[in-house]
């Protein structure tokens, strides 16, 4: 397989994540990637796709099925100054080893008061839409959101995802790289090089507006995307996060200032999704500039439903959006009736 | 003989720990090794710097017999800044990575996954480093310690599993948690070889441990090791252990390990009773010093709570 650093071409979400970990481990040989399947399969969501056949099954392991163990491997790997990516299939799986992430992996730096540091990528699998029902479908940032010392990085294409995970497994801490598994499919262009790395804790621009700023991570960027080129141009600031955990605060806030009113698409719970923490701060921040109250537009506090209808009615959507847009543009409220009154 | 001083050192730290807790000098809780010194000596007498060993929250003899200065141990306990984690990490949190000191876990069993990483990083690197998970019984029946178990054999990681049995399980005794006796034939079950030892005798735990681990850094593949041992006090600060069969810790202290190390000396003529109290004079009085340095320490500014959270930040 050839590095070809300077060439742009289009390619799907789960190949830009290949090629992140590929030019990674070319240049740090203390990069190995563990995980489920990723070795000889190439990894359930092709995400490791070649990896095993060009670094050899000494930096690209087949786990047995035991995360608490292979999670907790390489949180003691990183410990010891190598860089592993490790994959959890499914981010519900993050239930069975939670304990090494949040309270061992996320916490060594500070009880060694800086001796040890854990420069670990954690990549997960998440989100819904495929049909895979309520246990493989959520994408569980709620369960990170709050544990000290931990980062979560969303990519929303091809180019971010490449871009922030390399920046990922260069961090010297702990990163949870969540994967929105609806857009692995999804094409776009890379750029393989450094310069494309997209540094953790700053969100990017999407588009340009002065009317209503929406903030999406993920899978909702493209849902805001294509609500902003609906209302027309020059409406809608569309903020992608990329980085959740610590989120670009300074961003939103100019924005927000700027266009008095705020919009956060989020695939996650009403109930203390990530959008409440950008809703409580951006009120506090911005409250003499903003119109009206910022408008949610969450996943109903409820499980992934399988049946597809049900499940499509479970996922925020442009219409969502631009209801909600034209809420706020009112100063009013954003309440959606369907499925459930969030 | 620098064994047995060690050994009463750590007595009379733990001792001293006691008492400071009594006296309401420290909050929060404290977990007592005093009756499994022998383990934590002989492990360190075997171990290089450089072999990483994760312990659990009965860490301060492991501490100890490893290298940490014990007054940075009490000072740890006590809150302060000159504390081995800066005085945010409390008893249950020791650390020292210049001594293969990993920081403790307050989790029952999550020390032995990370202690595997460091035996896998040793093999990718060809370091010929063994890692040590030490751990007690009750960690033996907690996922982690099983699954920990099973890669470490399919993948042959250099590392110890070293189980010291001291018969409780937080205030439970094993009989009533474990189907078995013998902890080490779980082992068998991960195809993984296993040895036992009596943890009150430092001779034989000397021997047992210098054979494992030449046999492990030599590429033998990761070895369980069981030492029966007990503890004086009770699961911690707060437990007096009233839950134990009436007799059995006078049984235990017939097999106190410093009493057995020094009758052997002594049979020996290598000691006589003035160098015992020289000794005992010189743990009491190293101790006292520590802790003297502890309690004048200066507790952490407000602004340490943030400084190590990440790396980026330190």
């Amino acid at each position: 397989m050839e590095a070809q650093p300077s060439l742009s071409k289009s390619v799907r979400m789960n190949r830009a994540i290949v090629l992140a970990q590929q030019d990674e481990m070319s240049s740090d040989e203390s990069v190995f990637v563990i995980g489920e399947d990723v070795g000889a399969a190439g990894g359930v969501f092709k995400a490791t796709l070649g990896l095993l056949e060009e670094f050899g099954p000494e930096r690209v392991c087949d786990t047995p099925i035991s995360e608490m163990a292979f999670l907790g491997l390489g949180v003691g790997a990183a410990m010891s100054g190598m860089r592993p990516v490790v994959e959890i299939m499914f981010a519900e799986f993050l239930g069975v080893c939670l304990d090494q992430l949040v309270t061992e992996a996320a916490l060594m730096c500070y009880l060694s008061a800086g001796a040890f540091n854990v420069p670990l990528t954690v990549r997960v699998s998440g989100g819904a839409g495929l049909g895979f029902g309520a246990q493989h479908s959520q994408t569980l940032e709620t369960w990170l959101m709050s544990a000290p010392g931990l980062k979560v990085v969303v990519p929303s294409d091809p180019a971010s995802a490449y871009g922030l995970l390399r920046a990922s497994i260069r961090d010297n801490d702990p990163v949870v790289f969540l994967e929105p598994r609806a857009l692995y499919a999804t094409r776009g262009v890379v750029e393989r090089s450094e310069a494309a790395i997209v540094p953790l804790g700053q969100a990017a621009h999407k588009s340009r507006g002065d009317t209503v700023t929406l903030v999406g991570l993920g899978s909702t960027v493209s849902t805001c995307i294509e609500a902003a080129q609906i209302v027309g141009s020059r409406v809608a600031d569309v903020i992608d996060l990329q980085t959740l955990k610590p989120w670009d605060v300074e961003t939103v806030e100019a924005s927000v200032n700027r266009t008095g009113a705020l919009v956060i698409v989020e695939e996650s719970p009403f109930t203390g999704g990530w959008g409440t923490d950008v809703a409580s701060r951006i009120s506090s921040l911005c409250w003499p500039n903003l119109r009206g109250p910022v408008a949610r537009v969450a996943c109903p506090d409820t499980a992934v439903p399988f049946n597809h209808t049900l499940e499509q009615e479970f996922l925020p959507s442009v219409a969502k959006v631009l209801a909600a847009i034209e809420a706020v543009d009112r100063g009013q409220p954003y309440r959606s009736h369907r499925p459930a009154n969030v | 003989m620098e064994r047995l001083y060690r050994m009463m050192e750590i007595r009379c730290l733990e001792e001293t720990v006691q008492e400071l807790f009594d006296s309401g000098a420290v909050l929060g809780t404290t977990h007592l090794a005093q009756g499994q010194e022998a383990v934590a000596v002989a492990l360190a007498s075997v171990l290089e710097p450089t072999d990483p060993v994760s312990c659990t929250y009965r860490g301060h003899a492991m501490g100890v017999a490893l290298g940490l200065d014990p007054g940075s141990i009490l000072a740890e306990i006590l809150g302060r800044a000159s504390g081995c984690a800066g005085g945010l990490g409390g008893s249950m949190h020791l650390v020292g990575d210049h001594v293969g000191l990993l920081p403790t876990s307050a989790i029952v069993g999550a020390g032995i996954p990370i202690a595997s990483g460091f035996a896998f990083a040793a093999m990718m690197r060809g370091t010929r480093q063994v890692a040590v998970a030490v751990f007690g019984d009750g960690a033996t029946n907690i996922g982690a310690f099983h699954e920990t178990m099973n890669v470490a054999s399919v993948w042959r990681l250099p590392m110890m599993f070293l189980c010291e049995n001291n018969l409780y399980g937080e205030y439970t005794r094993i009989d009533r948690t474990t189907p078995i006796e013998d902890i080490a034939v779980r082992a068998a079950s991960y195809s993984m070889e296993s040895e036992i030892v009596d943890g009150q005798d430092i001779d034989d735990l000397m021997a047992v441990f210098e054979r494992n681990v030449e046999r492990i850094r030599a590429g033998g593949g990761p070895v369980f090791i069981e030492a029966k041992t007990y503890r004086y006090s009770g699961h911690s600060r707060s437990d007096a252990g009233e839950y134990r069969p009436e007799g059995e810790l006078d049984i235990w202290l017939e097999r106190d390990p410093i009493s057995i190390a020094l009758g052997r000396l002594i049979t020996q003529n290598a000691l006589d009773d003035g160098d015992v109290a020289r000794l005992w004079e010189r743990a009491r009085s190293a101790v006292g010093e520590a802790r003297g340095f502890a309690l004048s320490s200066p507790e952490p500014e407000p602004s340490e709570m943030f400084r190590h959270l990440y790396a980026g930040l330190g």
